[in-house]
């Protein structure tokens, strides 16, 4: 009779540990997933970005300065070489499109063109989709840390060695200061 | 309370209600077959199981495609700005959510309304009134597409389906009750006092329990909608967006008409309008679909952290 009771608890503790562990992987992969789609929003980005300067270049001729710069932070955007570096750049390209659109206040033929207002309803989502990629990837990072710290799935997580994940952070501290807005002429 | 706290208690009633509902459904089918049935297996609780379960089933797998053409909408297409924005604002919230991009629909209403529909988040549609394109902001539009794919990832279509089942099946069994009672079907010792007894207690059941059914049912409702209000929020990080959408919503006089009444909980707020909005008070916010409005502004501010 105890041989029976022992022999349920053993299966019922192998089934346990393989769900446990089915489920670390399937976390842990959802997390890589989530990290490259973060890269997906990023190319979308690289694309639409000379599109949108050559649509404006016509009406912004006092700005060829600040289109320039566009470009320029574009092309070191995709031309960045490893994680902290394309970071950085992302986020220099991201100031530059911000200082942009700050100047099409200056251009009310510009704010009425179709064009325009299309494109620049493209770049918006497209920035608010970069930043949902990342939101996504740090709350699947999160379920998966959870699970592989909390009793008593970290007994599994430990014993096949699960890694980890660490949560997108923000890569320039200049990024955490409040944009300062020029409004001078 | 924050919005993870108030998604995990919304977890734990819902488990709640359904228990209280399978509950319900064991003594009313237990009552059933031990007076009515023969042998030991429960044969009227297992039929009416199957044909409720049939029912829902045709509802589970169609019922998309039947709610989409009752309502009258039209795939989206992006050939306006207005179009174009609802899609660039769903893909976000996609994305956010981890879900396929769910089919996109409208449905020509003046009224401001939307609801999701769709097995699954592989088979998932969403329909939003015109009144709604145009009255809501980006922000408010994308808070309101966060609610309705809040529904879509907590498979609250499956949920309400498992409740029509219960339902259908309690509504069944008392109706089979009370003809079998009718024809004069029952056990031989019924002329025993104790059994006339269990009979009466029984009777008071079978009526009571499909209106209990239906209560637990339109709970379970409620708790699914303040359960979607926080996941918008919890997608959106932008719980005062989904406030000023609703508000504005309420605001809106006539009801929806283009959509039926039975999809009424996969809807944003009731389309029957205002009327059934406004009321408050224990009975009528009992029947309701949807919560009351200032409770789920309440709830969404709390999710703000700006307590009243």
């Amino acid at each position: 009779m105890a041989w029976i009771v022992l022999l349920v608890l053993i299966a019922v503790f192998l089934l346990w540990a393989i769900w446990a562990y089915n489920r670390l992987v399937n976390l842990r992969n959802q997390v890589a997933n989530g990290w490259r789609q973060i890269d997906v929003q990023l190319k979308r980005r690289y694309d639409l970005i000379p599109n949108l300067v050559n649509t404006v270049k016509g009406y912004m001729q006092y700005e060829q300065e600040t289109l320039r710069q566009v470009i320029e932070a574009r092309n070191q955007a995709v031309a960045a070489r490893g994680v902290a570096e394309a970071a950085q750049r992302e986020a220099e390209l991201s100031g530059a499109l911000g200082r942009l659109f700050a100047l099409f206040e200056n251009y009310p033929e510009l704010k009425a063109n179709q064009n325009v207002l299309q494109l620049q309803e493209e770049l918006t989502s497209t920035e608010n989709k970069i930043a949902f990629a990342r939101q996504f990837y740090n709350d699947v990072a999160t379920k998966y840390n959870i699970a592989r710290e909390t009793f008593p799935s970290n007994i599994i997580a430990t014993l096949f060695r699960f890694q980890p994940a660490e949560l997108f952070a923000v890569a320039n501290e200049q990024e955490r200061e409040v944009p300062k807005v020029d409004l001078r002429f | 309370m924050n919005i993870w706290e108030q998604q995990a208690r919304n977890r734990r009633n819902t488990l709640l209600l359904i228990a209280l509902f399978v509950a319900v459904l064991a003594a009313l089918g237990y009552g059933a077959d031990w007076y009515f049935g023969s042998g030991d297996f429960p044969v009227l609780t297992v039929l009416a199981l199957m044909m409720a379960t049939g029912q829902a089933l045709v509802g589970y797998f169609a019922g998309d495609k039947i709610a989409l053409a009752l309502s009258k909408a039209r795939p989206v297409t992006g050939s306006t700005f207005a179009e174009r924005q609802l899609i660039n604002v769903t893909e976000e919230i996609a994305i956010a959510a981890g879900i396929p991009m769910p089919k996109l629909y409208i449905v020509p209403d003046p009224d401001p309304n939307a609801f999701a529909t769709g097995r699954s988040p592989q088979h998932a549609s969403i329909a939003v009134t015109e009144g709604l394109l145009q009255m809501l902001s980006r922000d408010e539009l994308q808070a309101v597409v966060a609610h309705e794919i809040g529904h879509i990832r907590n498979y609250d279509i499956r949920l309400m389906t498992l409740v029509a089942i219960l339902l259908g099946t309690v509504l069944i069994l008392a109706d089979m009750a009370r003809r079998a009672l009718f024809w004069g079907v029952g056990r031989r010792d019924r002329r025993s006092e104790a059994n006339v007894v269990l009979l009466v207690v029984w009777l008071l059941v079978s009526i009571l329990a499909p209106i209990a059914a239906y209560l637990i049912a339109m709970a379970v409702s409620r708790q699914r909608e303040y359960y979607a209000d926080a996941t918008s929020a919890e997608l959106t990080r932008n719980p005062e967006a989904l406030i000023r959408a609703l508000q504005k919503i309420a605001a809106a006089v006539q009801p929806t008409t283009a959509i039926p009444q039975s999809l009424a909980h996969m809807c944003i707020e009731d389309p029957r309008g205002r009327s059934i909005n406004e009321k408050t008070g224990f009975w009528s916010e009992l029947f309701a679909t949807h919560p009351p409005l200032h409770k789920r502004i309440e709830a969404l501010r709390r999710m703000a952290y700006l307590q009243t």
